[in-house]
């Protein structure tokens, strides 16, 4: 699903990460741990190019999004990202964060596609140039994409227990809501992965949990993830293989059980010995 | 002291015998005509220069822009007001050789001056907004442009409603120059009233007057915008 081949950072003069290579396939969970500094969140940031590589590629679906011609804004609505801090929009309710984008979006590509209709329209008017497969046709309305997008939020809302919330503002809300929020507004794009920076690291102890229940659900559904963490426990249940960095690379990649009860790399042992 | 009495008689019979208030009133209307479309032009000048100057310097085309927005906002602060009136009026407007009320002229001019002020306050009312905003937009697929405009740029207007608050009252005040280019202002208008006798104590105590009743609107005006921008502040 995900080829990362050979990527690289630099800031000025500081190599961040040093040629990093794996393959992420579909369905797979992995998490990855390391000290800080270690590149870990710059490498998860790339695979969206929230950060821009300076060298290597990322294959995603047979499109490499590292060149500078692809559509970045297209991929990113296939990839979810989560952040540390939350990130909601503070001047959006709980259901406009969540709907924004897929209504935006939504009618933006319906706008689009009525354009290649109507040129499809003056072009067998005239007769002119060569045969072309027909348009599909255009099965929606702006209507339909805000209903559907509505109906779609207040159901992950109601997934996650928040309904009541709907109209509420994120600065009226605690930090595990928000994060949980933040979650279900990736998901109401429907993507193919989704990237987790520290989704926990920024919340109040007793809100850890509720957090990580919800992305152990989403993980027991079959989403693809990559989650970059400092939980080690949930990262030992939840991946299905976890990568080791340090200093801008991977040193260790294998699955959770063999990574943290018989790590090969005096590193892994030095880091995991240091947080378990 | 004693005449005071006198003084304020021979006012109130410029002012409504001759005609003095349908001036106040003209003079009132066009101050505050050029305060209020002056801000308005201001705010969407300054709002395009300060986006223009936060975005990512990534071409030549955007540097170029960005040169030209720091040398607008340099022009109009490094000049006063009065200053830039007269060269619009008698210097520019002949040489293009257009004929523009002077009304018109200093709604332009205020417009202008004010976007230079209020693209340096919303410049740093969007970077006052955590970077955050902008990468959960991009990161949801939405594009520099739609995000600025929809997320960022609304959470800094209301970080700077305070600001540009002051900007509003302060254009209030500086409308008082209009009449170097012969716009009919307050001060024309009660300049007016006081010529009419060589009494210029109490028209001159009404216009302040009548200024700072003016501000305490604005003032107020401000209050109640901030208010209902709060709204998503607040807890519910």
């Amino acid at each position: 699903m995900i080829d990362v081949i050979d990527l690289k950072k630099t800031y000025g003069r500081a190599d961040v990460l040093k040629g990093i290579s794996t393959t992420i396939r579909q369905g797979e969970k992995i998490a990855i741990i390391g000290p800080s500094g270690s590149g870990k969140s710059t490498f998860l940031r790339c695979l969206n190019r929230m950060e821009e590589p300076t060298g290597g590629s990322i294959v995603f679906d047979g499109r490499d999004i590292t060149d500078p011609k692809a559509d970045i804004d297209e991929h990113r609505r296939r990839v979810g990202m989560v952040f540390q801090h939350f990130n909601l929009f503070n001047n959006k309710t709980v259901l406009e964060n969540i709907m924004l984008a897929p209504v935006y979006l939504g009618l933006r590509d319906l706008r689009r596609q009525r354009r290649r209709h109507r040129l499809a329209g003056l072009r067998k008017l005239f007769g002119g140039g060569k045969e072309r497969l027909p348009l599909p046709p255009i099965d929606t309305s702006a209507a339909r994409i805000k209903a559907e997008a509505r109906e779609n939020a207040l159901r992950l809302l109601k997934r996650i227990g928040l309904e009541d919330k709907a109209e509420a503002y994120p600065s009226t809300l605690s930090g595990g809501q928000k994060q949980r929020i933040a979650i279900v507004r990736a998901l109401a794009m429907n993507p193919q992965v989704l990237l987790f920076d520290e989704p926990t690291s920024a919340l109040d102890p007793e809100m850890v949990g509720e957090v990580l229940d919800l992305i152990r659900q989403l993980a027991d559904e079959g989403m693809t993830m990559v989650i970059v963490t400092h939980e080690m426990g949930f990262a030992r249940e939840v991946a299905t293989r976890v990568l080791f960095m340090d200093g801008g690379q991977i040193l260790e990649d294998d699955a959770p059980e063999r990574i943290f009860s018989n790590p090969q790399h005096p590193r892994t042992r030095e880091f995991l010995s240091k947080v378990l | 002291m004693g005449n005071f009495d006198k003084k304020l008689e021979r006012f109130w019979e410029v002012f409504i015998e001759h005609g003095g208030y349908v001036k106040v009133l003209t003079g009132l209307q066009n101050t505050i005509w050029i305060a209020v479309a002056g801000l308005a032009i201001g705010i969407l000048i300054g709002t395009l220069i300060a986006i223009i100057r936060v975005a990512p310097k990534t071409n030549g085309l955007m540097k170029a822009l960005d040169g030209l927005c720091v040398f607008y906002v340099g022009l109009f602060r490094g000049t006063p007001i009065v200053v830039q009136l007269l060269v619009a009026y008698y210097v520019m407007l002949p040489l293009i050789g257009v004929n523009i009320p002077a009304l018109q002229v200093c709604v332009l001019v205020f417009g202008l001056n004010s976007g230079a002020y209020v693209s340096e306050i919303m410049r740093g009312g969007i970077l006052s907004v955590d970077p955050g905003q902008m990468e959960a937009g991009r990161a949801l697929g939405l594009s520099y442009r739609v995000t600025m405009l929809k997320i960022v740029v609304p959470q800094a207007v209301k970080n700077i409603v305070p600001t540009l608050g002051n900007e509003f009252i302060s254009l209030i005040k500086e409308t008082s120059v209009v009449s170097f280019v012969g716009a009919a202002d307050l001060y024309v208008a009660f300049n007016y009233i006081g010529s009419n006798n060589y009494e210029f104590m109490v028209p001159y105590l009404v216009m302040a007057l009548i200024y700072i009743a003016l501000v305490a609107i604005a003032a107020l005006i401000i209050r109640q915008v901030e208010r209902s921008l709060r709204k998503s502040d607040r807890r519910h």
